[in-house]
């Protein structure tokens, strides 16, 4: 894998630099030799399914689970050994940890309290705060009288009230309903970016991770799998793995033969690759990049001609904008393709269960993955 | 970057990082190590104090000793003391087992010894393990001694110590010794099953009915434990001693002994099973009976099928908790047992009663057995109870049902007058002037300067010793607690740490407080200086109860958000300003609960205290025990009723307390 050039120019500098974390928790490897380097400024997300290693990695990243091996480097300086009270960091947590017998303003203060600050100068920064994260009246209120998304706010807050150098957010939204945490998607982030404060966010959301973050860094059993900003890893995946787990993806076995791939009896042009000759692979296709033509083809997609397929309705799943299509074609076998067609498109085509029709699947869209375990 | 395994081969691995400990990790470290030692002086080298005590035996070793005979004909060849034993038969085997004080004329090795005769006799040691006095010296060397008779019979020898299981032969060996173990486990089931019995079916009454004073029963149940476990024994003898009020009720059985004891076990132990077998019943799902009714099972097959499964946890639990108590209890058969023996008192009767330090040892030993074992078999069931408690289960809703909520008011009502009846003999006992004599009503009784146990000063002893315990076990059952909870890394530490917390809950407050005077009444032990005084009741007592509260506060900061400490630390703030500003706040209703706990027990406790009370630091418990002892019983009620009333106080005021720090600190529990 080739590092991914970032899409900060203005700042290439990097901030924080991890080099070859290593986490074991007994005989458990929970991160697996990392590196990564984030640039100021930048929100990154870690992503990945749960045990992943992904908090790990953040909670080496704070200190909190100091790594077995490998070196973090914060703004130049080597932290690796340092104990989170020695780092520059603010943290919110899934719980938010809120101190429930505090105001939502001493919440806030806590940290500011015993700097060597004075009351007026202390109080001007908690309102400042309270007004940056738009709760400025919410400060007498005790955490357990505020709403889940305030309290996600106050602890954002408050995380950010030393101005730390770099912002740690473990899965801050993930305790909120559907409808919050959309909307505090977006309010994080404007608030990151107005800040300019260098970010790490874990989650296990890719919608989340794909509408905040500068990039992503998709991790499985303690390795990075790729990271790249939200269109590349959805648009260009580089492992089977990437682009299974964001997005929906279509999976069929096959094999490469002559630069060309080999489904059953069905021979197609595939995207561009490096996979050797006579290679069992599997061939993936997202259900939104398979253009239907309509009956007979009549319907041009302003494609190439080619890698068309003529498959039957086997199902239809209305889901609101679209529909989900499960196409079937005798030559695969019990293999089932899902496009996904606009309504248009579907009421246009006149398709309908049992209807047949002819599709297109995009060579430059149809990957080909070496199968697990042959790499 | 790459993750390709060939790229990784090829590299070196990286270097382990050492990672640097916080000034708060050390810090906390700190309070940890110094508790660790806290818990290693005042239980584990006690401990073991106790237990090499039990295998030190003394005895006369004969083969050491030599003589030689001077009758005018010269020095006769020198014979060993054995030797001459055997000849003379002057000693048997059991005159040469003994204690530490033990000591043995030698003249009785010479059947014609005269103290008036010219003849001289010289004695030597072969080995220099054991010695000899002449009058009041000591002569532990080899040398050859010489001395005219008058002199010699001045000699007596002494006896050698060594490890062995000679102790444990002799117990063994005495049948009044021995059969305590069988009276002991023979009461402690009975009283187990009694009490289990009683205690469920009250639970069931409180948690499956409707019935009315749920309230007062529930106050009633707790009374036994605000008052010594020899308090009832006190109303029994009132109720069925031989003057007794209902005494024919026995059938011309006698209540000193096993039934005594029986009875007063079930009412002292009652609360504290009753409390874990309520908790059990109270977490089962109602889900559960509601597919029982849906299944149309009748309401007898519920309760073998649904109820008693879902307790079960609840019940083997108490039934140990109960055991373990009446086991180690010593105040109540002290009282009641008469001459029915049992092991917690065969302690007390070894030690103070012959001086016999090293059979005390050694039945402290036997009754740790069981102990051990019925704590262990406790914990294991606890663990499994708490896995079986789920966040979704749905509570019961009793609905009424008069036939059923009559019976269990009726069945609620005679045991509240078992407890309240025989407090209320104890508060009649203690106001009347002379029973069975004049009835008529005085405080006589309460004038306890008068009697022995010390006084007056013993009840304020009580309840400085109560305050005392409250404040320091308090402290340091609280920081000890947060520490092991929240240090980072240490596993080590933490783990032995966790074991010492866990261990006094399985020692007897027997075995405790003699263990107390071998390890701290040693002249060699430079905290010598703590025996008698305050400070030894205080620290045993607060070690005694350690883990019921490290367990009350371990459960109160597991509640708490396990990142605060981490986010205290990236705020910079030291953990000391997050433990003050935000733990002690939070925990506080625990905190009370440990103090209140802890004061009450301190207040009730006989069973260590009793080997480590002064003169000056007489205590009210040790007092009702001593007054009864002295056969000052209406005396003795008095006392215990004192020892009540301010448990009583001590509560309402805890509550009262409680009530207004909550309102104050914990006003963000209000919605």
């Amino acid at each position: 894998m080739t590092e991914s050039t970032t899409a900060e120019s203005t700042s290439p500098q990097v901030y924080l630099r991890i080099e070859r974390l290593t986490k074991k928790f007994g005989l458990f490897t929970a991160l697996d030799d990392v590196s990564l380097d984030v640039y100021e400024g930048e929100f990154i997300c870690f992503l990945g399914p749960s045990g992943c290693g992904k908090t790990t990695f953040l909670r080496a990243i704070a200190g909190l689970d100091i790594q077995t091996s490998g070196r973090v480097y914060q703004d130049n300086a080597d932290i690796s050994a340092l104990p989170p009270s020695e780092r520059d960091f603010g943290i919110v947590f899934q719980s938010y940890a809120l101190f429930p017998n505090l105001t939502a303003w001493k919440n806030i203060a806590f940290g500011l309290e015993n700097q060597k600050l004075d009351k007026a100068k202390i109080d001007a920064r908690v309102a400042e705060l309270l007004e940056l994260v738009g709760l400025p009246d919410q400060g007498p209120k005790y955490p357990a009288q505020l709403s889940g998304g305030q309290q996600q706010r106050i602890a954002l807050a408050r995380a950010l009230a030393m101005s730390p150098g770099l912002l740690l957010l473990d899965e801050p939204l993930s305790a909120l309903d559907a409808k919050v945490r959309g909307h505090l998607r977006h309010e994080m982030k404007q608030l990151q970016r107005r800040l300019g404060v260098t970010t790490v966010m874990v989650t296990h959301d890719q919608e989340e991770a794909l509408t905040m973050a500068d990039r992503i860094v998709v991790m499985d059993q303690g390795r990075i799998e790729q990271v790249g900003t939200p269109t590349e890893i959805y648009c260009e995946p580089d492992t089977l793995f990437v682009a299974d787990f964001i997005g929906a993806m279509n999976q069929v076995p096959g094999k490469i033969d002559g630069n060309r791939l080999k489904i059953a009896g069905l021979d197609f042009t595939p995207r561009q690759h490096d996979i050797a000759d006579g290679t069992s692979i599997v061939a993936a296709i997202r259900p939104e990049d398979i253009v239907p033509l309509g009956a007979g083809g009549e319907i041009a997609g302003g494609t190439s001609g080619e890698n068309r397929l003529e498959v039957e309705i086997e199902d239809m799943e209305f889901l609101g904008s679209f529909w989900r299509v499960s196409l079937r074609n005798g030559a695969m076998g019990e293999n089932r393709l899902l496009a996904d067609m606009s309504i248009n498109a579907v009421r246009h085509m006149a398709v309908d269960i049992g209807s047949t029709i002819e599709v297109e699947l995009p060579a430059d869209r149809l990957w080909v993955f070496p199968t697990a375990g042959t790499e | 970057m790459s993750t390709d395994a060939a790229a990784l081969a090829g590299r070196p691995a990286a270097p382990t990082i050492k990672a640097k400990t916080s000034r708060d990790d050390r810090i906390m470290l700190g309070f940890i190590l110094v508790i660790c030692l806290y818990l290693l002086i005042t239980l584990a080298f006690p401990l073991y104090a106790i237990l090499s005590k039990s295998f030190s035996a003394f005895s006369f070793n004969l083969t050491n000793f030599e003589f030689q005979v001077d009758a005018g004909e010269g020095w006769s060849e020198p014979l060993s003391a054995a030797e001459l034993n055997r000849q003379t038969g002057a000693y048997s085997d059991a005159d040469l087992a003994t204690s530490s004080d033990g000591r043995l004329s030698v003249v009785e090795f010479f059947p014609d010894f005269s103290f008036r005769s010219p003849t001289l006799y010289r004695i030597r040691q072969v080995n220099p393990q054991s010695s000899f006095l002449y009058g009041s010296e000591r002569i532990a060397d080899t040398e050859w001694h010489e001395y005219s008779s008058n002199d010699f019979r001045r000699i007596v020898l002494r006896p050698a110590a060594a490890l062995g299981l000679e102790n444990y032969r002799t117990y063994f060996s005495t049948p009044s010794l021995f059969r305590s173990i069988e009276n002991s486990l023979w009461i402690a089931t009975i009283s187990t099953i009694i009490t289990v019995s009683l205690a469920f079916g009250f639970a069931y009454a409180l948690n499956r009915s409707q019935m009315r004073f749920k309230g007062v029963f529930r106050l009633v149940a707790m009374i036994p434990i605000l008052v010594p476990s020899l308090l009832p024994g006190i109303a029994l003898v009132y109720l069925f001693g031989n003057q007794g009020m209902i005494k024919g009720l026995l059938l011309g059985e006698s209540i000193y002994g096993p039934i005594g004891i029986v009875l007063g076990s079930v009412f002292f132990t009652f609360p504290h099973a009753l409390i874990i077998i309520a908790t059990a019943l109270a977490i089962s799902d109602a889900r559960l009976y509601e597919a029982a009714i849906a299944l149309r099972a009748s309401r007898w097959k519920t309760f073998w099928t649904v109820t008693l499964p879902g307790a079960r946890y609840g019940l083997i639990s108490a039934a140990f908790v109960v055991f373990n108590l009446v086991i180690t209890d010593f105040g109540l058969p002290k009282v009641i047992g008469g001459q029915y023996n049992m092991l917690a008192v065969d302690i007390y009767k070894q030690v103070i009663g012959q001086q016999n330090f090293e059979m005390g040892a050694v039945v402290s030993v036997v009754l740790l057995i069981p102990a051990l074992l019925a704590f262990t078999i406790d914990r294991i069931v606890q663990k499994k109870q708490v896995a079986q408690l789920s966040a979704r289960s749905v509570p019961y809703e009793p609905r009424p049902n008069r036939r059923f909520d009559s019976i269990c008011l009726g069945y609620c009502s005679l045991v509240a007058i078992f407890i309240v009846g025989l407090i209320a003999v104890c508060q009649y006992a203690a106001l009347i002037k002379f029973w069975p004599y004049n009835l008529s009503l005085s405080l006589n009784n309460y004038n306890f300067e008068v009697m022995d146990g010390g006084g007056w000063s013993s009840y304020f002893n009580s309840i400085r010793l109560a305050l005392y315990t409250a404040l320091a076990g308090t402290l340091v059952v609280f920081v000890g607690a947060y520490m092991v909870e929240k240090i980072n890394g240490f596993v080590a530490t933490r783990s032995a740490f966790q074991f010492l917390a866990m261990m006094p809950m399985a020692i007897p407050g027997m075995v405790l407080g003699l263990a107390y005077i071998f390890f701290f009444n040693d002249p060699a032990n430079p905290l010598n200086g703590i025996y008698g005084t305050m400070g030894i009741l205080v620290i045993c007592t607060v070690t005694h109860f350690y883990t019921v509260s490290h367990l009350t506060a371990v459960t109160a900061l597991k509640q708490m958000d396990r990142e605060f400490e981490a986010v205290a630390a990236s705020l910079k703030q030291p953990f000391y300003r997050l433990f003050s500003r935000v733990t002690v706040p939070v925990c506080m209703p625990s905190i009370l609960d440990i103090s209140i706990y802890l004061f009450v027990n301190a207040m009730t406790t006989v069973s260590a205290v009793i080997f480590l009370y002064s003169p000056d630091t007489t205590l009210a418990s040790v007092a009702v025990l001593n007054m009864d002892d002295a056969g000052d019983i209406a005396p003795a009620a008095a006392m215990g009723m004192m020892i009540f009333y301010t448990n009583v106080a001590a509560r309402l005021i805890h509550t009262f307390v409680s009530r207004n720090l909550v309102r104050r600190t914990q006003a963000w529990r209000r919605q």
